[in-house]
């Protein structure tokens, strides 16, 4: 197709000859025009998306190889799933994304939940594998750019307060669930992966579609996070801001023992 | 107790009390009736190190003088600290900074002063044990005799006895007095009977379920399988008491698998499609449940890790709430929107006195 633009031409304006010019000038005036606009189209579109095109099915390709030598011993060679593993047809770019871009997946070992370790791919393998599991069937697709900027922190503090806190933590610091499945801590999370595990809900997190919360105010609950993230805390050490745990653990341990040794040096007796 | 054995123990110290078989029994029963506890009296005055060597003292006295100096060290610390790291409008870290700072010096120069009082009576200060004895609480006669002399002379020169019509009212008076607490008092208490308002919630037949915190009312189509959406009667948020009304109405919707919902008789049409709500509040205590695992189906109650399980209408699996959370029958209007077909038809929330199991 690129090598073709006469043929792209052809199908272009034609130009109409108005009379009131030399023959000559008129044929010329419409080569230039066919030649312009048809080089022009050629460059800009038609070859930028078949070059697109290309590109993605070369990754879509890239990716059901990674697939088939990664991912299929469980997920079965067409996503259908397994008795291991679940379908994945129709889970989305932004799901792929989610779990293989936090290296969550491949799995290391079956366990209550899926943990986050160092990612196993380099950024073009898991967009390949992305772009490959959403070929099969669609899905929610990794956010853009802008999709991440929120507006409104306020608002997004009280969505998340509402949706998000009682396992993750008000300060975004994570907890526990049952049977040793945890809500992990949100500090340092990539707004991509937030947004893709609010759009996805991976593992046992519950799905919030836009219906729920609309793109706008998952943006603003990500610019929560990111304020979280940001701002230095006023009080003293968080301990991990886990509460009431990490907080008695400490004063257990450490205010009692402080007591306890002071009360030995009071009563006993000098040398 | 000390008094009453003196001459009889030994003294302190000297020896273990000769055993005597005064409390025994007749012989053949073997057991000692002895349960009271010997006064042991002191043990033997040990001299310090800093009684006996005149330099050890002053090493000593050095050493509480050092604690003395670190505390006006840590004052001067908190003083300084706290000028050269103020507190600027718009950055919060610099609090935590000042604060510890702060915070650290002032302990230091509280703590070494204790540490340093305490340091100097145990190494210093004359180390002796003694008895300091508790007198009796009673007075002398004399004492006494001047008391009632005293009542006696101000009932004179008041007349208290004698004019009675004083007397009686101000007693009168006193006993009125606290009369007025009484009503303020009672006032605190609910103003209506707190009954119906525990039994009964804002949902109602045809009442819409609404996103926390728009209000916006939540379609069917909009719950797609695995969501869960926090949920708010219509209107709660233009009504008087929307704090109350939330605390007892706040409902979780979920949607599974129809399938794998297990609906027992008579809530067949509680649900709409696999799509159903739970009351948030524990039965437990009333925490907000809303720790919801949507692949186990379990709701987690994270003040004490009550346990229910969605696919068995919030059945306890774990933990000490003692009924399953109430279930909200729900289903949809001629528009689409999810709608309550009634309101729960048990108590939301921790059992009370009135409540009928």
């Amino acid at each position: 197709m690129a090598n073709k633009p006469d043929t792209t031409a052809q199908k272009s304006t034609v130009r109409r000859d108005r009379g009131r010019r030399h023959p000559l000038a008129t044929v010329a005036l419409i080569l230039v025009g066919l030649v312009g606009t048809g080089g022009a189209y050629a460059l800009f579109t038609t070859s930028a998306t078949a070059e697109t095109s290309a590109q993605a099915q070369a990754q879509i390709d890239e990716g059901a190889k990674l697939f088939a030598a990664n991912c299929a011993t469980c997920h079965g060679l067409n996503l259908q799933g397994t008795t291991q593993a679940p379908s994945l047809i129709g889970v989305g770019a932004a799901s792929v994304d989610f779990q293989v871009g936090t290296g969550r997946m491949p799995l290391a070992a079956t366990g209550p939940q899926a943990e986050q370790k160092p990612v196993q791919f380099t950024d073009e393998q898991v967009k390949a594998l992305a772009a490959y599991v959403a070929s099969t069937g669609p899905g929610p697709a990794i956010p853009t750019a802008d999709q991440l900027e929120g507006k409104n922190t306020a608002e997004g503090a009280e969505l998340f307060r509402i949706n998000c806190a009682m396992c993750h933590n008000v300060a975004g610091a994570g907890g526990a669930l049952t049977g040793g499945k945890f809500a992990p801590p949100l500090a340092g999370v990539s707004a991509t992966h937030i947004y893709e595990a609010m759009i996805t809900g991976p593992q046992n997190m519950p799905v919030f579609n836009d219906a729920n919360i609309s793109p706008e105010d998952k943006a603003n609950i990500i610019s929560y996070l990111k304020y979280l993230d940001e701002t230095p805390s006023v009080g003293g050490y968080g301990l991990g801001n886990l509460g009431p745990v990490s907080e008695g653990l400490f004063i257990w341990i450490f205010g009692l023992g402080a007591i306890v040794g002071i009360t030995i040096w009071l009563t006993a007796k000098s040398n | 107790m000390a008094n009453d054995h003196e001459g009889t123990n030994p003294r302190a110290g000297t020896t273990v009390e000769k055993f005597r078989d005064d409390n025994l029994p007749g012989p053949g029963t073997g057991i000692v009736q002895t349960d009271a506890v010997e006064n042991p009296g002191f043990e033997p005055f040990r001299a310090r190190v800093s009684d006996l060597d005149p330099a050890k003292a002053r090493a000593n006295e050095r050493r509480v003088s050092a604690f003395f100096i670190v505390s006006i060290i840590g004052s001067v610390f908190a003083i300084a600290a706290y000028i050269a790291f103020p507190i600027v409008d718009g950055d919060p870290g610099t609090i935590h900074l000042n604060n510890l700072l702060l915070g650290l010096g002032i302990a230091l120069a509280l703590l070494a002063i204790g540490f340093g009082a305490v340091h100097w009576s145990k190494s210093l200060m004359d180390g002796h044990d003694l008895v300091e004895q508790r007198h009796g609480t009673r007075g002398t006669e004399a004492t006494r005799a001047k008391a009632v002399e005293v009542f006696e002379l101000g009932n004179k020169e008041s007349g208290f006895g004698r004019r009675t019509l004083i007397r009686r009212t101000l007693i009168g008076a006193l006993v009125v007095s606290p009369l007025p607490a009484v009503v303020l008092f009672r006032d605190l208490a609910p103003a209506e009977n707190p009954v119906p308002l525990l039994q009964q919630t804002m949902w109602a037949k045809g009442v819409r379920l609404t996103r926390d915190p728009s209000g916006t009312p939540i379609k069917a189509s909009d719950v797609t399988i695995g969501s869960a959406f926090h949920v708010i009667p219509e209107g709660l948020n233009e009504s008087e008491h929307k704090l109350e009304e939330k605390a007892k109405a706040a409902v979780l919707l979920m949607r599974l698998k129809p399938q794998d919902l297990h609906v027992s008789a008579g809530r067949e049409t509680w649900n709409y499609d696999g799509i159903i709500a739970y009351s948030k509040i524990c039965t437990h205590v009333g925490c907000p449940v809303a720790l919801y695992e949507q692949q186990t189906h379990h709701l987690l109650c994270p003040c004490h890790q009550s346990q229910f399980d969605i696919t068995h209408e919030a059945k306890v699996i774990f933990g000490p709430a003692k009924r399953p959370l109430p279930q909200l029958p729900i289903t949809v209007d001629s528009e689409g929107y999810l709608v309550a077909s009634s309101d729960f038809t048990e108590p939301v929330g921790p059992s009370f006195w009135e409540r009928k199991l």
